[in-house]
């Protein structure tokens, strides 16, 4: 699957930079999507594999979507008028097919559920980034825009991300910290 | 199970190798609700009988870390540390910031309970309900960012590996002692992130004596249920919109104070508080803000504030020192209070001692401390062994630090146990009372407000009749409102949040409400929960053991120098006055319900249902009168 719109979609920037932890973007995700404060059933998760270098993961919707082309229970699909990855709860099977085709690893299976867990944007209006504008932080932002493949390029795995940040606010001692 | 509680704590048992969890029964936590309260509670139930003969350095102490029903729910999550205090000898409730509690909370334990001590260096590892105790022989010795760094990545890898088919994990969080805590040094810290540490009380001692490296926690699950989600969500909205208007504190945190505390209210510590007052504009907030910080709001789970900054020394000697804001407590005392006012070397020196574990008040407070005995030639470079701890002279502070940790050689050894420790040994040593340039209370050092100029929120009995001594985020005025400051750390969420005028306006005790279902009111808190905890914080400071207690009314007072006149600054010739604390500190026993010799009195404890603290005091009612006669 290919998708190349010349519409504007939903996307969420991120500037890893600007994070500061809060995780208030997990609160708001899985307050939306599970009715709780839970963690680790959040859409978006900010990994700190280094303090002070905090990594918001989700999905950047790859506009080749290698997820959805490596679900061979069709249990992935694209919402075309947002771009977000949506999933078939009753036909997921938890097979961690798509885990492992995201370059970044970002999907994750529900902590207690059997399905797996990727950011559908929340239907065109992102919590995440709401939450996170509101607060004036902005390190998640939403915006439209084309679908490029420069997003694809966001779907990268937390210990990357942190080794180049670290670099950015660290320097040369990021070399001793990781 | 009640709202906002997961309902059970975890007990690691050293000495036995043995893991349990109890359950708290309903009507304890309604009267104690968690953290410091509980833990007094069950400090008390445990050890309150024979209170003076533990060794809180010793395996029959206990360490706990308690969270609260309002930890995760109110934002800005904490956890508190406590135990029988190395420095008080009391029970001081110690909290500090990280996503620690979040994660324990998700595991589905309030807390951690752990008595005994290991044969060898461990730490503990709580995976969900899964908890053991492991080797950490290769982390023993190691700095602070080293030991997160090595047990992070252990950890993490071992969590992807147990739930590959879940995806990737996040990484779990620690609590950690530094080297100072291993040496049981009793100004040592529990720390979090590099950076955060609960250093009142000298908990991270307390984890050194039972051989406990670390505790790290990783959880699954969502935060425990509460009694009217809707109702709590709603309040978290509240909270953070006030906290979004509260600009000033969000922009600088609390690190503009490092300029304005002295050049302003004259109540910040230079040179071992030999003044109080400064205008030195190179150690202005901006300094530290333009140059090192580079993030400029950090925070931990849940907070809207994002009051700490994360500060990087990228050029020059001290390159790779990393330290949030510092926040001012830090600045003061790792500032002025060394005669230090270059901004770089306050980074330096916050960035080496956190590594060290060693409490950025406590600690630092001694190292002022030795710095005046040697400007008065007490101390000598022979007794420290070529170190000179000139004011201003942050190598120096750092060698000395450092050699406090080591504990070699007898005055270093002497420094490792603190101010009021040291100042009687030191004394001793000399021959001369070296005791009136100890800046302490009870036991703990002081934080970084004065009392003198009366332009601060301290003044007269702020420390001096606190139950925490020193500790300048619980301190007393009138035995009703300081029981805002035992809420926070019972029901356990980050005070700056709720200090303030903007503050949280009440919302807290809605929070409750929302959270556990129960009926509680403010006033009620005032007039019974927050009393009930402060009762037994104090018997246990009364009866104190087995090498140092506390005689009140006398050890009720603030250290000598608050009483020397201010030498220098607007405020000049003012001092605490002798007459003032005197006659508060009388109003203070009478409304908190304490006897003309500072011990709480017979009918108060009973109508609190402490007739267990009640007996245990006997023995102290004793004292004053042998040494009257």
């Amino acid at each position: 699957m290919l998708v190349s719109s010349s519409e504007a979609k939903t996307w969420v920037v991120r500037d890893y930079l600007r994070c500061t932890g809060c995780r208030r973007c997990e609160i708001a995700c899985a307050l939306r999507h599970e009715n709780q404060i839970w963690p680790e059933a959040s859409r978006v998760r900010v990994f700190m594999l280094v303090p002070g270098v905090e990594v918001p993961h989700l999905c950047a919707q790859c506009t080749d979507y290698p997820c959805v082309n490596s679900c061979s229970s069709k249990a992935l699909s694209v919402d075309e008028e947002t771009s977000a990855v949506l999933v078939d709860r009753e036909r997921c099977n938890a097979c961690g097919a798509c885990i492992h085709a995201c370059p970044g690893n970002i999907p994750h299976l529900h902590p207690k559920d059997n399905y797996v867990l990727i950011c559908d944007l929340c239907g065109g209006k992102p919590e995440c980034a709401r939450v996170c504008t509101e607060a004036g932080y902005d390190a998640l932002r939403a915006i439209k825009e084309k679908p490029s493949i420069s997003h694809n390029l966001f779907a990268r795995r937390p210990e990357e991300l942190t080794s180049n940040l670290a670099e950015n606010l660290f320097g040369e001692k990021a070399k001793e910290l990781i | 199970m009640t709202g906002g509680y997961a309902g059970k704590l975890v007990e690691v048992d050293l000495t036995k190798d043995k893991i349990s969890q109890t359950q708290v029964d309903e009507s304890i936590l309604r009267q104690y609700v968690g953290g410091r309260g509980l833990g007094a509670r069950i400090l008390w139930d445990r050890l309150g009988s024979r209170w003076g003969k533990i060794d809180p350095l010793g395996p029959e102490n206990l360490f706990l870390a308690l969270t609260g029903p309002l930890t995760g729910y109110f934002h800005g999550t904490r956890i508190c540390c406590t135990g029988k205090s190395p420095q008080s000898n009391g029970i001081i409730g110690s909290t500090l910031s990280g996503e620690f509690p979040m994660e324990l909370k998700c595991a589905g334990w309030d807390g951690v309970i752990i008595s005994g001590k290991a044969e060898e260096p461990v730490y503990i590892f709580i995976d969900n309900d899964r908890v053991e105790t492991r080797s950490a022989k290769h982390l023993w010795g190691k700095d602070g960012k080293t030991s997160l760094k090595l047990l992070t990545k252990e950890l993490k890898q071992e969590l992807d590996k147990r739930y590959a088919r879940l995806g990737i994990q996040k990484e779990p969080a620690i609590l950690y002692i530094g080297p100072a805590g291993e040496k049981k040094v009793r100004t040592a810290c529990v720390e979090q992130k590099w950076t955060h540490a609960a250093g009142y009380g000298g908990y991270g001692a307390v984890l050194g004596s039972k051989n406990v490296k670390a505790i790290a926690a990783k959880g699954n699950g969502p935060l425990p249920r509460v009694e009217d989600f809707e109702r709590v969500k709603q309040l978290m909205k509240a909270t953070e919109r006030l906290s979004f208007t509260r600009d000033r504190t969000r922009r600088w945190g609390t690190g503009y104070s490092g300029y304005e505390v002295g050049a302003r209210t004259s109540s910040e510590p230079v040179r071992n508080w030999q003044e109080e007052w400064h205008e030195e504009k190179s150690f202005g907030g901006v300094n530290f803000d333009s140059r090192f910080w580079v993030k400029r709001y950090w925070g931990d789970y849940g907070c809207a504030i994002t009051c700490l900054k994360l500060a990087v020394i990228k050029a020059g000697p001290y390159k790779g020192a990393i330290t949030d804001n510092p926040d001012y407590e830090m600045e003061a005392y790792m500032g002025p209070n060394l005669g230090i006012f270059n901004p770089e070397e306050t980074v330096y020196l916050s960035s080496t001692i956190e590594d060290l574990g060693f409490s950025g008040i406590n600690g630092a407070n001694t190292l002022a401390f030795a710095a005046e005995l040697y400007q008065r030639g007490i101390l000598t470079k022979q007794d420290l062994d070529g170190v000179e701890p000139r004011w201003g002279d942050a190598k120096a502070f750092v060698e000395l630090a450092k050699r406090i940790v080591e504990r070699k050689g007898l005055y270093y050894d002497a420094l490792a146990e603190g101010t009021y420790r040291a100042a009687l040994k030191i004394s001793k040593l000399k021959g001369v009372d070296v005791t009136p340039y100890a800046v302490q209370v009870k036991g703990v050092e002081v934080g970084a407000h004065g009392t003198r100029s009366g332009r601060d929120y301290t003044y007269d009995i702020c420390y001096a009749c606190s139950v925490q001594g020193g500790d300048h985020t619980s301190t007393v005025k009138d035995a009703y409102d300081d029981m805002d400051a035992v809420f926070d750390d019972s029901a356990v969420y980050c005070n700056v949040i709720a200090w303030g005028e903007e503050g949280t306006r009440g919302l807290q005790w809605q929070f409750l409400r929302a959270i556990t279902g129960w009926k509680m009111t403010e006033r009620q808190w005032k007039k019974e929960h927050g009393p009930r905890i402060v009762q037994i914080q104090r018997a246990a400071e009364l009866i104190g053991g087995p090498d140092i207690s506390w005689r009140p009314p006398k050890d009720d007072d603030n250290p000598p120098r608050f009483y020397e006149p201010l030498p220098s600054g607007p405020y000049k010739g003012y001092a605490t006055r002798r007459e003032d604390m005197e006659q508060k500190k009388t109003q203070y026993y009478k409304a908190v319900g304490w006897d003309s010799n500072g011990i709480p009195r017979s009918s108060v404890l009973k109508k609190l249902g402490l007739s267990d603290v009640d007996k245990a005091l006997e023995e102290v009612r004793q004292k004053p009168k042998q040494a009257c006669q």
